[in-house]
Parts: structure tokens; sequence; C-alpha cells
């Protein structure tokens, strides 16, 4: 016998009130901004929404895939899980501080490094993915591939299997040819 | 996202003195807000019933490590970075060190803070285990004052915690006693980083002409809370390192924990797992002993 | 100067054709795009897993009239979405036959707006009974899907003959039986689905979307909008990967955003956060595979009887094709005389599942592959001897009857793996290390073709279209519908280009993939971008050099200057310089789709897999510990992104093997976010050791043929084949998690007794 079901979607929770937004001033790959947002609006979205920074990418929304790296006072943090509210008066660095520039010979090495030996396929991970490569060697110049993997296990690339972004990395460690893998 | 951070409301008081005077004021009202790693995901699923928050993120008497002479004290606000940093919690509490590295990823760690971790109270939650074989002592603030209690009486039942709605978590105290001890930490998780565990095990013990001197059990993910293994402690205290020993423990914690079947794991997986952890921490002192 | 016949540009490295972009964070993804006074979109979805719409209530504390609302009855056309069957509603009308079916769409200008709105919109229900598994289906207790008879429940059943299978159990000195099981898996690409529609009268709709197949889009809204193609315009944007995973369902995300557009009178943005995406689209189809085979005491294969059944979900989308895949991979690389395939896809009351890498292949490929292990065993052979006793070679033939003209150097890569990884090295060393260790450790093989292109005839019926023009400013333009989501269809494409044209790579670029620009191809899928567009820009390149000679003068050898040249030369005779290539089907392919028999793929890539486990019978957990894939992929066109396809594939088949599990709670699943459907992470993925034969394969581009979805079919069986070897345990089903491993492990010693060591 088919029953019958008249359970709601989810609860109803009613028009909750709107708080007014707040001005947060802070830095961004060195230039000085200042927002106005709600104070628990992710750094994440007033980065692609309020400066049109996105670069920086959303793919879980809670502290899962590093998709949304970026640096806070020189640490790496998943912007999906900051509240602007605690980046008052903060250097932020993200994708958008590594080069620009539209010759290969001046992007940064790591992103020379990435082009050259297959560290992006779809790309969606790679902003993050260099964050956190670069937050490594900022910290460790010359990592082991074990450091490697554990900078980047938060970083989920579903890719590349990681072999070529590990090799970006170490060649810039090594500063030597590794073996290539393809033979 | 499915929460609309316009509909909480999200303040940030000058200093402690301001975060504890609210949280008297308007008992109740408030939600601590640290470093989101919770909190931020509940937001994004459009789940954050808390309407007030009060930012408690960066506030300086509760992001210090301080030392005397009988205990380490870690500020509820200590985040697992630094944590994992620090020399003299890696070299006299490296379960505390080893646990701090095997929180989520290197951006989570950066982010969570000690007390989040606590007040959460996930039974899979990663510091407790170590907290509690290390005999800690939390000691909770409010503007009544301070009180420092046993940590192993801080968790009452599922995310249930003795915390008063006015109190914060001051700081954990680690007394400083446990160098010379056989110390065990494994976390057993669905892959080697970014995994809750499915169970944890954390030990300290003292040994002596093959004898357990001294035993404390601590787990994760196999109770309703953190919890010491009391029950398997008393099976070890003052018994020899025999085979006659690890079976007779086998089978205590086998039978003392109580794990669940959820979305991560099987309790009998869990229950057959302890066993095998508390073997081969003992198996582990054997090593040490007769490789003395 | 262009000289000689050497390739100069295929085979070469050449640096990812988007890659500057990608690595400076500057490509656009669907999400990083806005039009001008655009909405939002959301979706109210089922609750239930198969039952009948009573009513919807709009709880009255809201302000519907901030939101536009938009059901089945807003639809101006059909109201499916148009894939093999027309049977999937494009808005669920009256019934929902899976949970998370869309019922109703929202826009709102705002989007932190929508979700609270979301959960205000109420459905009543009359349930229906579900039927949630291969086995609930196939009683045909409960028909959900089609006729009432004894073809109700089925999307399609595939029946293949060789031999006289029957005559051959008798006299077969081992009858080995086997069943096998493979669970559901997520695509898991970082970026999850969306688009941006926009409606007017005179354009009708257009679309911007992240997916793979811009054709099927194309033609899906034709069918919901009732308008005419040129009224209908897709436009893929930079795609944060598909896996097959945004072949089918961007088609019906299209359309949701499209009905909305029209209906607000403003473009609309539909993207999906994870949660939705990972319980709303497609998942690889689970299967269950029932091996019974006969060899002689030689361990020569005499009959393989082999029964397939997938889990289609509630509707059809391409759970033919994928069984069809299945079937025509199921006996593994291996010649048998008797074979008997019996094949079906049953529907369930869960979510559509569609198109992943491999398409139904790794699923019948860890079947035989762990069967063959089996085979092994009862006659006392080693894992490669079994193999090579019944290796298909040249001049055989399938189980289609389809002889194997192309050669077939299955020997030379199993001589490879076993070599590159030590294979007989690790069996006598891990067999010494093992008893008194904990952590058990083995090694394991696979061996598979994977068929290159549609099967049968579907390239003849995809009959595509490519082609390559010349822009006054000497942009020399590939024109394809052909798609890039991070497999390197731009790269490669430029390249094949550059080599035909005798130019350099840097003067080729991509058209912008969007269906009114470009013609139609076909579908990014398959494995047949390299293969058979790659084919048709190559000979498209061919064909405007020659009319360049004929027409404009240029010579045999001639430098980038003289090509331009005599471009801009025979643009002024013919208005524009275009050369457009139609597909040609190779000589001697034949496909009869009634008997299923012929030529079921133009070419086949072969590949053997060895994967190296230890597991720890502390945790119960396997981890691969090394892994080498040798493969013969025709030609390889760029080996930095051959490899890196074969890597990333490996590294989706130990997730696939080991890890991931899709938990579904009455057909919903229930472990939607990323932490608790577990993928491997950079800590979990072992060395891969990546090794090509290359044999150049006529009718592909330059000899290419497909590689993209090989590196899912092997990972699977070999690492289970690994594990038998550590354990002296045979598990048959994945994803083989720790808790299955304990549970077998402890059957055998009760867990109260001290693990071995
Ligand atoms: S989007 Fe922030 S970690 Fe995934
Ligand atoms: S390159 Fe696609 S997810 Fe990493």
């Amino acid at each position: 016998m088919p029953t019958h079901d008249t359970s709601f979607t989810c609860d109803v929770t009613g028009v909750r009130m709107i708080h007014p937004s707040h001005t947060v001033r802070f830095t961004v790959n060195g230039q000085s901004r200042s927002v106005d947002a709600p104070p628990l609006k992710r750094l994440l979205d007033v980065l692609r929404e309020d400066l049109a920074l996105t670069g920086t990418k959303e793919g879980c929304g809670e502290g899962e895939c590093g998709s949304c790296s970026v640096r806070i006072n020189g640490e790496l943090v998943n912007s999906c899980l900051v509240p602007i509210l605690q980046v008052e008066g903060a250097f932020v660095e993200t994708i958008e501080g590594l080069s620009q520039a539209d010759v290969i010979a001046e992007l940064h090495p790591l992103q020379q490094a990435f082009l050259q030996r297959g560290g992006a396929q779809c790309g969606i991970c790679t902003p993050g993915m260099l964050v956190a490569a670069a937050h490594l060697l900022s910290h460790t110049p010359n990592p082991t591939l074990e450091e490697t993997r554990e900078a980047l296990a938060g970083n989920l690339c579903r890719c590349t299997g990681y072999v070529r972004i590990f090799e970006s990395i170490l060649s810039l460690a090594a500063m030597e040819e590794p073996a290539d893998h393809a033979r | 996202m499915r929460g609309n951070p316009a509909t909480h409301l999200f303040i940030r008081p000058s200093n402690l003195n301001g975060i504890l005077t609210l949280l008297a004021s308007e008992p109740g009202q408030w939600t601590p807000f640290a470093g989101g790693t919770e909190l931020m995901v509940s937001h994004a699923a459009g789940q954050l019933r808390a309407q007030k928050l009060i930012n408690i993120w960066g506030v300086p008497e509760l992001s210090r490590i301080d030392m005397d002479d009988n205990f380490l004290s870690i500020g509820g606000g200590v985040t697992f970075r630094q944590i994992r940093d620090h020399a003299t919690i890696a070299s006299e509490f490296p379960l505390l060190a080893q646990a701090a590295g095997w929180i989520g990823s290197i951006a989570n760690q950066s982010r969570a803070t000690l007390a989040g971790n606590i007040v959460n109270g996930s039974p899979a939650a990663d510091a407790p285990p170590s907290l509690l074989v290390y005999n800690s002592e939390i000691e909770l603030i409010s503007q009544r004052g301070v009180r420092r209690v046993p940590y192993a009486s801080f968790h009452v039942g599922y995310k249930q915690n003795i915390l008063r709605i006015d109190e914060l978590v001051y700081a954990l105290h680690l007394p400083r006693r446990f160098t010379t001890h056989n110390h065990y930490l494994r976390k057993v998780g669905a892959r080697r980083a970014m995994a809750i565990s499915k169970v944890a095990l954390a030990a300290t013990a003292v040994v002596k002409n093959d004898i357990f001197l001294e035993i404390r059990l601590a787990a994760a993910s196999v109770a309703d809370r953190p919890v010491r293994l009391l029950i398997t402690e008393a099976a070890l205290a003052n018994q020899p390192l025999t085979h006659k020993t690890i079976a007779n423990a086998r089978m205590a914690i086998y039978n003392e924990v109580k794990p669940i079947d959820d979305i991560r794991s099987t309790a009998e997986y869990r229950r057959c797992v302890a066993a095998n952890l508390l073997q081969q921490f003992i198996m582990q002192c054997i090593a040490r002993e007769y490789s003395r | 100067m262009r000289s000689g016949t050497h390739p100069r540009v295929v085979g070469t490295p050449q640096l990812r054709k988007e890659g500057v972009e990608k690595v400076q964070g500057r490509t656009k993804y669907i999400d990083d795009l806005e039009r001008e006074g655009m909405w939002y979109g959301a979706t109210v979805r089922s609750t239930i897993s198969r039952g009948r719409v009573v009513a919807i209530h709009y709880d009255p504390r809201i302000d519907w009239t901030e939101f536009v609302v938009v059901t089945a009855a807003d639809i101006p056309g059909n109201n499916h979405i148009q894939m093999i069957s027309a049977d999937q509603p494009c808005l669920a009308n009256g019934h929902v036959n899976h949970c998370d079916e869309a019922i109703v769409l929202l826009a709102h200008p705002d989007k932190r707006r929508l979700p609270e709105a979301l959960t205000a919109i109420r459905v009543d229900y009359e349930r229906l009974p579900a039927v949630l598994s291969i086995e609930e289906s196939e009683t045909q207790l409960e028909i959900i899907w089609g006729p009432d008879t004894h073809e109700g429940n089925l999307f399609k059943q595939f029946y293949v003959e060789k031999g006289d299978v029957d005559s051959v159990w008798a006299n077969a000195s081992h009858i080995v039986e086997g069943e096998y099981r493979t669970g559901a898996q997520e695509h898991l690409y970082i970026e999850n689905n969306g688009a941006i529609a926009e409606f007017s009268e005179e354009t009708g709709v257009t679309v911007w979307g992240s997916l793979q197949c811009p054709f099927y889009v194309h033609k899906s809204l034709m069918a919901v909008f009732n308008l005419p193609a040129d009224k209908v315009r897709v436009i893929q944007v930079a795609t944060g990967g598909a896996f097959g995973g945004k072949e089918d369902y961007p088609s019906i995300l299209a359309a949701h955003a499209g009905l909305l557009a029209m209906k607000v009178g403003r473009p609309i943005k539909l993207v999906y956060d994870r949660m939705e995406d990972l319980a709303a689209t497609t998942k690889r189809h689970p299967s269950r595979t029932r091996h019974r085979t006969a060899i002689d005491e030689n361990g020569k294969i005499l009959a393989m009887e082999i029964d397939i059944a997938t889990d289609g979900g509630a509707y059809a989308t391409l759970s033919s094709t994928v069984l069809s895949r299945a079937t025509l991979h199921a006996t593994g690389p291996y010649v048998c005389p008797n074979i008997r395939i019996t094949a079906r896809a049953w529907a369930t009351n869960t979510v559509p599942c569609g198109a992943f890498r491999g398409f139904g292949a790794p699923q019948t490929i860890f079947a035989i592959e762990r069967h063959i292990e089996q085979l092994a065993l009862a006659v006392g052979l080693d894992s490669d001897e079994i193999r090579r006793r019944n290796f298909l070679h040249d001049g055989d033939s399938t189980a289609t009857q389809q002889v194997m003209i192309e050669p077939v150097i299955l020997d030379k890569l199993l001589d490879r793996a076993i070599e590159v990884s030590e294979f007989h090295e690790k069996r006598i060393q891990f067999s010494g290390d093992n008893p008194s260790s904990l952590i058990k450790r083995g090694i394991g093989l696979a061996a598979f073709y994977h068929g290159s292109g549609f099967t049968g005839s579907g390239e003849r019926y995809l009959n595509s279209l490519a082609g390559i023009d010349v822009a006054p400013d000497n942009k020399v333009r590939v024109l394809v519908s052909s798609t890039e989501f991070g497999q390197g269809t731009n790269t490669i494409l430029a390249q094949i280009a550059a080599e035909s044209l005798g130019i350099s790579y840097d003067d080729v670029i991509m058209a912008p993939c969007d269906t009114a620009i470009v013609p139609n191809s076909g579908p990014t899928v398959a494995s047949r971008t390299s293969m058979v567009v790659g084919k048709l820009i190559e000979r498209a390149g061919s064909q405007l050099i020659a009319s360049l000679k004929l027409e404009a003068g240029l010579l045999d050898s001639y430098s980038t200057q003289d090509f331009f040249s005599a471009c801009d030369l025979y643009r002024e005779h013919k208005g524009k310089v275009e050369s457009l290539s139609r597909y040609e089907a190779p000589p001697n392919i034949y496909w009869n789709d009634q008997l299923y028999q012929g030529e079921a793929y133009p070419a086949f890539a072969w590949a053997v897999y060895v994967a190296e486990v230890a597991v720890d019978t502390t945790t119960y957990s396997a981890e691969v510990n090394a892994f080498h894939a040798v493969q013969e992929v025709g030609r390889v066109l760029n080996p930095t992104l051959a490899a890196g396809q074969i890597e990333g594939g490996i590294a989706q088949g130990i997730g696939y093997a080991l890890y991931e599990k899709v938990l579904y709670k009455d057909g919903h699943m229930f472990n939607n976010q990323m932490t608790n459907y577990i993928i491997p992470t950079a800590q979990d993925i072992p060395p891969i050791n990546v090794y090509f034969e290359e044999i150049p394969f006529e009718h592909g581009a330059y000899g290419a043929k497909g590689i993209g979805e090989l590196p899912h079919d092997g990972p699977a069986p070999a690492i289970l084949n690994a594990i038998q070897n550590a354990l002296d345990l045979s598990f048959t089903s994945i994803p083989l998690l720790p808790e299955d491993i304990c549970l077998r492990m402890t059957q055998a010693s009760h867990a109260m007794s001290p693990v071995s060591a």
C-alpha cells in the first residue's frame, strides 16, 4: 500500500534578521583593500565576489579539497573556512600574487615547472596547489618527496594522480632533472 | 554554500575581558568562534544554528604555550601548527605533537585550535586521547574566575562537557613527568591524510622489571566521547609482559570499548582494531625492554 | 622549412595550449563568469526514491514574489532529456523515480537567499515501493521502468555467442566459477557542475557550461525548448575535470538554467555545491559479473560463460552503451573458441548512472582479471603464465568474431611488466618475509585491452565533421566540438594540425568551443578524440595543403611565411581558407548490431599493469606501494600529457579499488561530502611508473589510438590480485575496505586471539 508522506524537505527556519555589513581592511598580494561585508562572509567569497580575484576556487566549501588555499600572514589556510572578520589587518596572498606575465620565462619557477612537467591538467586544483607548493618552498626550500606529499595532502587533485605535481616541485628543490617516469 | 552570513551577528571584543563580560552578561546567547574549522563547515552546510558569534581567535592570553618545572601549559587558542612546531611538546609529549600533525591538512592545522577540538567534543577528535594519557588538567575561565579540573572529567556525554555557558577553555596543563614513559599513539583513518579517525589509541606506561607499573590508555571513536580505558588499564596494571597478558588485555579492551556502526566504519572493525593497536603497544614495550 | 616526413610536432612534449592561464589562475571556469543582471538558480529535489507528487506547498513566511518558480508546466517543448531514449523528465511531473530528482526550480537575484527558500518548499508524496538493487530489479516483482512484461525494468540486454559452449563442460579438466562485484563510483571532478543560460525571443537559448559534449546539450535543449537548431547555442567554458561525469548530466542542468532564464527574462547562473553535485549527478554503474570457465589441464581456456548485470539507476541515460562496452571487454584479452555472454542493464530507484572513464569496461575487466587468477590457482600456474597461454594474438578472433588484424604485442608487454616490476623476485621475497611480519606484502597483475572510439557502428552514426580554418590575422584555428577538460584535447589537436600543415605549434589555436562556430566533431568521450577526431584534423590539414599547392602556388618545400602567403592568395580567390573533413570508417570494419558480431572497435589499446601492495594486519588496511603500467597505445602524441593521463587514471583506479564507496540510504547518497567520500590524497598515491610501447595505427591521427580510459581498467584487479598474493584470501568485490578485510581475517581466526606475527 502506498503510504502518505508529508515530511518537509527540510526544516523551515523562517526569515532571519539581516545584519549590517562591516568594513574590513586588509592587504591582498601587497595591495591594501577595504570591503564592506557581513563579518561571517568567507574570505573565499570576498576574494571572488568583492575583489574579482577568481583564481581562488571552491571545490567543497568544507576545508577538504584545498582549491581555496591562500596564505594569511604567511600561514597556509583554506579560505572557505576563514570569516572575513578575522582577516582585518592581515596580509593575504593568493594565486594572483604569483606571476601574471604573458611570457613563460617571466613566470614564477613553480608556474614554469607545472607548465613544463604536466602539473596542471584541468587546472581547477592548480591555483590552490601552487599556493600550497609555494608555502612549502617558503619554509622548506629543498623538500623531500615525503615532505612534499605531506605538504600537499590537503589539496585534492582528481586529474594528475599527483605524480607530475611532485615532480614539478621537486625539480625546483633539486634544480636538476629528475628521472622522467614516462619512457 | 548554504548559509547566509548576513543572518549571523559576529563581533570581536577587543580583549579577553570583553569576551568574558559578554558571555556573562548575556548567558547562552553567544557562541565563541575560534579558527572556524568546525563552525564554518556547519555554516557552509546551512546548519549553523548559533545566531550570535563572538570572536576568540587571536586572543593573546589564549594563544600562549608556557612552562614551569611541573607543567607545560597550552592556551585554548593555540593552533595545532603551534603544537606541532613546539620543541618541548615534541620531546616531552610526543603523542600530542603526533596527533597535531595528523589533524586534517597543513591548512587545517594552522586554523584549528586545541580548545576547539576539545569543546567540539567529537568522539573522533584527535587531541583528547593524548591529553588523557598525559593526565592533563583543564583550566576554565569566566568572569567569576578560573577553575582547574582533571581533563578526564571534562567530557560527560555525546558532545557534552562540563563547560558552563559563561566559560572558555583557558588552558590545558600537562604534567612534565612523562619523558621516560613508553608512549604510543596510532590513529586509523580511511586514508593517510585528511582522515577522521575510525579508531585511535593512545597509551603511556612505565615498565619496570617486565611489569607494567603505571599505565594509561585512551581512545577515540570507540564510545560516545573520548575515553580513558580504565578496565583495560586495570587488566594490565602490575602484570608482566607476557603473551597471556596480551591475550587478557585484548579481551579487556574488546569488551570495554563501545563503538557503533556509522558512516565511517563498523563497530566490529573498531573493536578488532582497538585490540590490535593495544597489542602493538604492548609488543613495543616488550621490544623496548629487550633492547635495554 | 618543412622537410622530410619525420613528425616534428607530434610526439614531442609541447606545452599545454591553455597552460599559462591555468598556472596563473586566470582561466575562467563557469563559476568565475558573470553576465549583466544575472540571477541565480536553485533546485528543489525529491526526498523519496519513488512516488507520486501529491502537492507542493510554499511556506507563507517567505515572500515568494521576490522569486521566480519554474515547474514542469513551464516547459515549452518536451519534458524529457534527449539521450538514447527519452525517458528522463527534465523536471519531475507528478512522479519521482529517485531521490534528488529535480521537481521545482527557483531563481533570485541574491544567491544567499536561495538555500532558505529551498527549505521552505514542502513536497507531499504518495510513496510507491522502491527497487534499490540489481537483485530486486531482476525479480521483476515491482516494475519501475518499461513494460509490465519480462522486459520490465530492463534497460537493455545483449547476447553474444561464439562456438558451442555447452559441448565443452563435460571434457574440461577444471570448471571454475566466480561472482565479482563493483560498486558505484563518483567522478569527483574538483569543479562541480554548473551552467549559465540566457534566453531571448530573437536568439533563443544560449548556455555556457562546464561540459564535455556541447552537441548533446544542444540536441537536448532543442527538444525541451521546442526550438530549431539555430535558436540554440551551447558554449563550453573551461571545465575543471569531467571523467564522463559531464557527458550526460549537463544536458539536464543546461535545460534547468535555460528554463529559469526564459521565465525570469535575465541570465541565470546555476552552479551546484558539492553536496548537491554528489547527491544528484550520475555515478559509475555498479555491476555483478558471474563467470563459469572451462579449462584444460594446461590452463588453456576452453569455454567461457559470462553473465553481466549492471545497475543503471532510475533512467536509461547511457546504460545501454555502457553495457555494450562492458560486454565487449568481458572476456579480457584472451582467446577462447566457445563463449557465451549475457548482459543486462537493470533499472533501480537510485540516481541514474552515467558515463565514467572506462564506461563499463573497468567493471567487467575487474571480473575477468580476478577470475583468471582463480584459474591460475586451479591449475597451479603463475599469474603471468596462465595469461600468456591464453592471450589473443594477431589473427585470433574475439567473442564477436573480430579478427585481430593489427599486431598484438601482449607477450612483450607482459615480459616488460614482469621485468620492470621484478614480479617473480618480489613474489619470492614476500613469501619469505610475510609469515613473520604483521605487514603482508603482495604483487599482482592485470592484462587488458580497451577498445578505442565508439562501439560498433557508433562512429558511422556520429558522422563527425572537423576542420581547420585560417583567419586573415594568420591565426590557424582548429574547428572541433571536442572539449578540453584536462585530458589535453587542445594541445593534441593543435599539435596534429601543426604537424599536418607543416607549421609551428604556436601558430595554431583552438576555435571557441561554441556550437555556433564549430562543426559537430562528436562527443569528447570513449578515447576517440586523438584517434578519430585527430585523424579528421590530420586529413583536413593535408587537404588544405593540397589545395594551397593546387590553387595558391604553394611549393613542395615551404616556410611558415610561404604558407600564410598562400593562404592569403587562396582567401582572395575563395573568400575564406577552411578545410573540413568528415569521418570515414577504416576499411573492413563491419558490425552487426542484431547479432553483436563483427568489428567492435577499429583499434584496441593494450596494457599490463602491476600493483604492489602492503596489507597491515593491525589495521586491515591495504595500501599500494608501487605501480607499473606498461601499455601499447599506437602513437604517443605528447609524452607528458600521455603519461599524465595514465597516472591520473591509475589514481582513480586505486580509489575505485580501495577507497571510494558511495553509501546509499533509500537510494540517496548520504556520504555526499568530500569528508565522507574518500578519494586518495597526495599521501596515498604510490610512485607510478609508466611505460609506452608504440605501434602506430594507420587509421588514427599519426598512428594514435585511445589512451584516456585505459588506465582506469587495470588498477582494481591488479590490486586485488596483489592482495590475494599477500593474504592468500580471494576478495571479489570492490571497493575493498579495511572493514571487509577485517571481517574475512577475523572469521578465520577469532578476534580474541592475538594476531599472528
Ligand atoms: S573549497 Fe575550501 S577546502 Fe575545498
Ligand atoms: S588538474 Fe584537475 S583536479 Fe588537479
